[in-house]
C-alpha cells in the first residue's frame, strides 16, 4: 500500500505546471474568447487579452514537451505512460483553463487509436499537435473546440444505458474529411472560451477498437476532466484566498471575517477529499482494477460537486468584482461548469455507481 | 501508487474478522443477546466486559508495542483492524478517550515511568479515562479555562479547584485527564498545565446526567480542595511540564479531530449497511407493488453518502503514506474531522428517511442518528475547525 506519486510523476507535474503558468496566464485564456459581440449582443470575452498566436502557442509548447503523446506507445512517438502520470496533468490544465482539446486528444482519442493499431494514421499528428480531436460522449451533440478538431469520435453505449460501448469516428458533420470545413458555426455558450460546435447531421461508418477499448477511452475521458476540475477548483480557491486578503471591509481584510473563512474552508475541503478519489481511481485504470469505472465515477461525481461549490462560493466571496467580465474568475467558473456536465454529470456518474453497487 | 494490500496484511485482516466474529457471538452470547448502550451504568460493565475480552485477544490498542499491551501492528494493520471491526458490527469502545486522546499524549509526552503503569492498565480497561476539557464558561474557548490546581509544597502535590463539564462518560470512569491553570496570574494559553487525576480522591465529585439520547453520557466534575499527591500516578501527575499544558493538549486534540479517533472504516460500515437497508426496502416494496414505498430520489443520496465514506477511505490512505515517509498532514487534519462529522449525519438522515415512518422508533440507525447529531460539536465544533482549516491551511488572516 503506497498512496503517493513518484518523485518523477510529481516532476513532471512541476514541469508542466510551469510552462503552463507562462504559456497559459488568464489573458491567453481570454484570447481564446471571440472578437465581438455575441448574439445577443453581449461582450462576454472582454477585457486584456494576449495575441492570439499566444493560444496556438500554449498546445505547441505541450506537444514540445511531450506531453501530448504520454499515453502513446514509445513505438507511435509517445512517452507510454499510464493514467497515474497522465493524471496530475491534466490537473494543472485545468487550474489554467487551458483552450484546447487536452482530455479528448492526449487522454482519450491519442491512446485509444494508439491501442488498436492507428487504423486512421493519425496518431502522430496527435502527438505533435498538428490535428487535435474531440470526442462526444454519451450521445450529446455539442463539440469542444468543434472548429479545430479534424477527429471526431463518438462514444455512447448501444443500443440501451447498459448495452456494451462503442466508438465510433464521424467522417460527416464537424468533422468532415481532414480539414476544417465552412460549416462549423461557434455554438453561443456560457464559455466561449471551449468553441462549442454544435454537431449537426453526421454520418459514421468505422467503428473504433472493441467494446472494451470504447469503454477504457469513455472512463479515461471521465477521469481526465474529473481531474481538470479539481485543478479549477483549486484555481478558484488560489484566485480568492489571495482576494479576501487584500480586500478591506470595516477595516479589516475580509478574509478575517468567520462568514468568508467557511466558505471557503467548505470549497477546499471538498478538494481535499476529492482529489483522493481522482488518483485513486488513476491508479484503478492502470492496474486493471476491476472496480476501475466504479472509482472513475465515484471520482468524476466527487470533482463535479466540489467544483461546482467553489464556484459558488468562490463568487460570493469576491462580491460584485467577481461578476464582472474584465475580473478573471469567471474564465474558470465557467469553464467549471461546463466540465462538471461534461462526460456525465455528477447524477449520471452516482447512478452508475448506484448499478455498480446493486441497487 | 500501489492500492493493494500485502499477502501478510490480508492475513492480518483475515485473522481479526475471525476473531472477531468468534468473540462477538461469545460476548453478546454472555450477555443473553441483550446489549445496552455503554453510557449506560449496566450497559458500561457489558462494555467493560468486551474490553476485557479485546485486551486478552491482543486487540485492544493493536498498534502500541507489546510492552505496553497492544500488537505492534503497523499503521495499516490499524486501519484494517478499525475496517473489519465496524464491519462486524462491534461496539462502541468505552476505553476510546483514553486509547485514542490519551494515550497518543502519554507515548510523546510521558515520561518511560508514566507509560509503563498507564498504558497497560489502559488497554486492559484496568484504569479508564474520561477527558477534562471543557467548562461551563469555556468550550470552544477552551483557552479561558479557569479550573485551578495550586502548588502544596509542604504535602507534595497540588490542590485543585473548580469544575468540568461535558465529560463523556465521567460517572462510569476512574480517572479524569485534563488542563488547569496552575499560574494564577496567567491567562489564556500561558499557565497551564496538563494533569493526571484518579477520580477517587477526595474532594472530587461526578455527576453524570442525561445527553440528548437520554443516556448518562455526560458528566459533570467538581474540585473543592481536591488533593493530588504528586505520586498518585506512578512518574507524577503532570504529562509534559508544568505551565506547558496547552502545547501538550494541543497533541491529544488534533488526534481526535484527526483520524485516531473516527478511522474511515466506522464511516464505510455504516454506508454499507445503508447500501443493504435500502437494497431490502427497494426490492420490499417493489415485491410488495407498492413502488412509491422507496423514494427512487433516495437511490442518488444513498450513493452519495457511499461515495463520500469511501474518499475518507481513500484520503486517509493517502494521509498515512504522506505520514509514513514523513509529510505531515498538519492543520489538514481539520477537514478529516468536518468530513466524517457531517458524513455521519447525512448516512444516518437518509437511513431515516429510507426507513420512513418508522424511522422515530428506536432501533440501531435512530440511535445512531441521535449521536451523529452530536459530531459537529465535540472535539472542537465544525465553526472552530473551519476557522483553523481557513487559517491554517489558507493562511487567512486571524480576527
Amino acid at each position: 500500500m503506497r498512496f503517493a506519486f513518484t518523485d518523477d510523476q510529481l516532476a513532471f507535474r512541476d514541469a508542466v505546471r510551469d510552462l503552463l503558468a507562462k504559456e497559459c496566464p488568464p489573458e491567453v485564456v481570454r484570447a481564446a474568447w471571440p472578437d465581438g459581440t455575441d448574439a445577443h449582443g453581449a461582450r462576454k470575452g472582454e477585457g486584456a487579452r494576449a495575441d492570439p498566436d499566444r493560444v496556438a502557442r500554449s498546445w505547441t509548447a505541450l506537444a514540445d514537451m511531450g506531453v501530448l503523446g504520454i499515453a502513446v506507445s514509445e513505438a507511435n512517438g509517445g512517452l507510454a505512460m499510464g493514467a497515474g502520470d497522465w493524471v496530475l496533468l491534466a490537473e494543472e490544465t485545468g487550474y489554467v483553463a487551458l483552450p484546447h482539446p487536452f482530455v479528448e486528444t492526449a487522454c482519450v482519442v491519442a491512446p485509444l487509436l494508439d491501442s488498436v493499431g492507428d487504423p486512421d494514421g493519425v496518431v502522430a499528428e496527435l502527438v505533435a499537435g498538428t490535428r487535435q480531436a474531440a470526442v462526444v460522449p454519451l450521445t450529446g451533440s455539442l463539440v469542444p473546440w468543434g472548429d479545430a478538431v479534424t477527429y471526431l469520435l463518438l462514444l455512447d453505449h448501444r443500443p440501451s444505458v447498459d448495452g456494451p460501448w462503442v466508438a465510433r469516428r464521424v467522417s460527416r458533420g464537424v468533422a468532415l474529411g481532414n480539414e476544417q470545413d465552412e460549416q462549423r458555426h461557434l455554438a453561443s455558450s456560457i464559455d466561449a472560451g471551449r468553441h462549442v460546435v454544435q454537431l449537426g447531421a453526421w454520418a459514421s461508418k468505422s467503428v473504433v477498437g472493441h467494446s472494451d477499448d470504447a469503454a477504457m477511452a469513455f472512463d479515461r475521458g471521465a477521469l481526465a476532466v474529473a481531474a481538470q476540475l479539481v485543478g479549477l477548483g483549486r484555481r478558484m480557491l488560489d484566485i480568492t484566498v489571495d482576494y479576501v486578503k487584500e480586500r478591506r471591509q470595516f477595516g479589516v481584510p475580509i478574509g478575517s471575517q468567520q462568514a468568508v473563512k467557511h466558505h471557503l474552508a467548505d470549497v477546499a475541503k471538498s478538494l481535499e477529499f476529492a482529489a483522493p478519489a481522482v488518483y485513486a481511481a488513476a491508479w484503478a485504470i492502470d492496474a486493471g482494477d476491476d472496480q476501475a469505472s466504479r472509482a472513475v465515477s465515484t471520482a468524476k461525481a466527487l470533482a463535479s460537486d466540489a467544483a461546482r461549490l467553489a464556484v459558488r462560493n468562490t463568487l460570493q466571496c469576491h462580491g460584485a468584482i467577481g461578476y464582472t467580465v474584465e475580473y478573471d474568475l469567471h474564465l474558470y467558473l465557467k469553464r467549471a461548469e461546463a466540465l462538471s456536465r461534461a462526460w456525465g454529470d455528477a447524477a449520471w456518474h452516482r447512478r452508475r455507481v448506484a448499478a455498480a453497487l446493486g441497487i | 501508487m500501489d492500492l493493494t494490500w500485502s499477502d501478510a496484511e490480508d492475513r492480518f485482516r483475515n485473522k481479526a474478522r475471525d476473531w472477531l466474529e468468534r468473540e462477538l457471538a461469545a460476548w453478546r452470547a454472555r450477555h443473553d443477546d441483550r446489549i445496552l448502550s455503554g453510557d449506560t451504568a449496566e450497559g458500561f460493565e457489558q462494555h467493560l466486559d468486551w474490553e476485557r475480552t479485546l485486551f486478552e485477544g491482543g486487540y485492544a490498542a493493536v498498534s502500541w508495542p507489546e510492552e505496553h499491551g497492544g500488537r505492534g501492528a503497523s499503521r495499516w494493520e490499524w486501519l484494517i483492524f478499525e475496517e473489519e471491526y465496524y464491519r462486524a458490527g462491534g461496539p462502541q469502545r468505552v476505553t476510546q478517550n483514553g486509547i485514542f486522546l490519551l494515550a497518543p499524549t502519554v507515548f510523546e509526552f510521558g515520561t518511560p515511568e508514566q507509560q509503563a503503569h498507564i498504558l497497560r492498565r489502559m488497554a486492559a480497561a484496568e484504569d479508564l479515562w474520561c477527558q477534562g476539557w471543557s467548562e461551563p464558561n469555556a468550550g470552544s474557548d477552551l483557552a479561558s479555562l479557569t479550573c485551578r490546581a495550586t502548588r502544596d509544597e509542604a504535602r507534595g502535590g497540588w490542590v485543585l479547584n473548580g469544575q468540568k463539564t461535558w465529560t463523556t462518560r465521567g460517572a462510569f470512569c476512574t480517572h479524569l485527564f485534563g488542563l488547569f491553570r496552575t499560574d494564577p496570574d496567567s491567562a489564556r494559553h500561558k499557565g497551564l498545565t496538563y494533569l493526571l487525576v484518579p477520580l477517587d480522591v477526595d474532594g472530587v465529585t461526578v455527576r453524570g446526567f442525561g445527553r440528548l439520547d437520554g443516556d448518562e453520557g455526560f458528566a459533570e466534575v467538581f474540585f473543592e480542595d481536591a488533593f493530588l499527591a504528586d505520586d498518585a500516578i506512578p512518574g507524577g501527575v503532570v504529562l509534559g511540564g508544568v505551565g506547558e499544558g496547552w502545547s501538550v493538549a494541543m497533541a491529544t486534540t488534533s488526534s481526535e479531530r484527526g483520524l485516531t479517533l473516527r478511522a474511515p472504516g466506522r464511516f464505510t460500515a455504516t454506508a454499507d449497511r445503508l447500501v443493504d437497508l435500502y437494497r431490502e426496502r427497494h426490492a420490499a416494496a417493489v415485491g410488495s407493488g407498492d413502488t412509491d414505498a422507496v423514494d427512487p430520489g433516495l437511490r442518488d443520496r444513498v450513493v452519495q453518502g457511499w461515495m463520500k465514506a469511501e474518499a475518507y477511505r481513500l484520503q486517509t490512505l493517502q494521509t498515512v503514506t504522506d505520514d509514513a515517509e514523513g509529510r505531515s498532514a498538519g492543520a489538514r487534519s481539520s477537514f478529516v474531522k468536518l468530513w466524517w462529522s457531517e458524513l455521519d449525519v447525512e448516512l444516518h438522515e437518509t437511513a431515516l428517511d429510507v426507513l420512513g415512518a418508522e424511522a422515530e422508533l428506536d432501533g440501531p440507525w435512530s440511535k445512531g442518528w441521535q449521536f451523529a447529531l452530536s459530531g459537529p460539536i465535540y472535539a472542537g465544533t465544525n465553526e472552530i475547525q473551519r476557522n483553523i482549516a481557513a487559517e491554517r491551511v489558507l493562511g487567512l488572516p486571524r480576527k
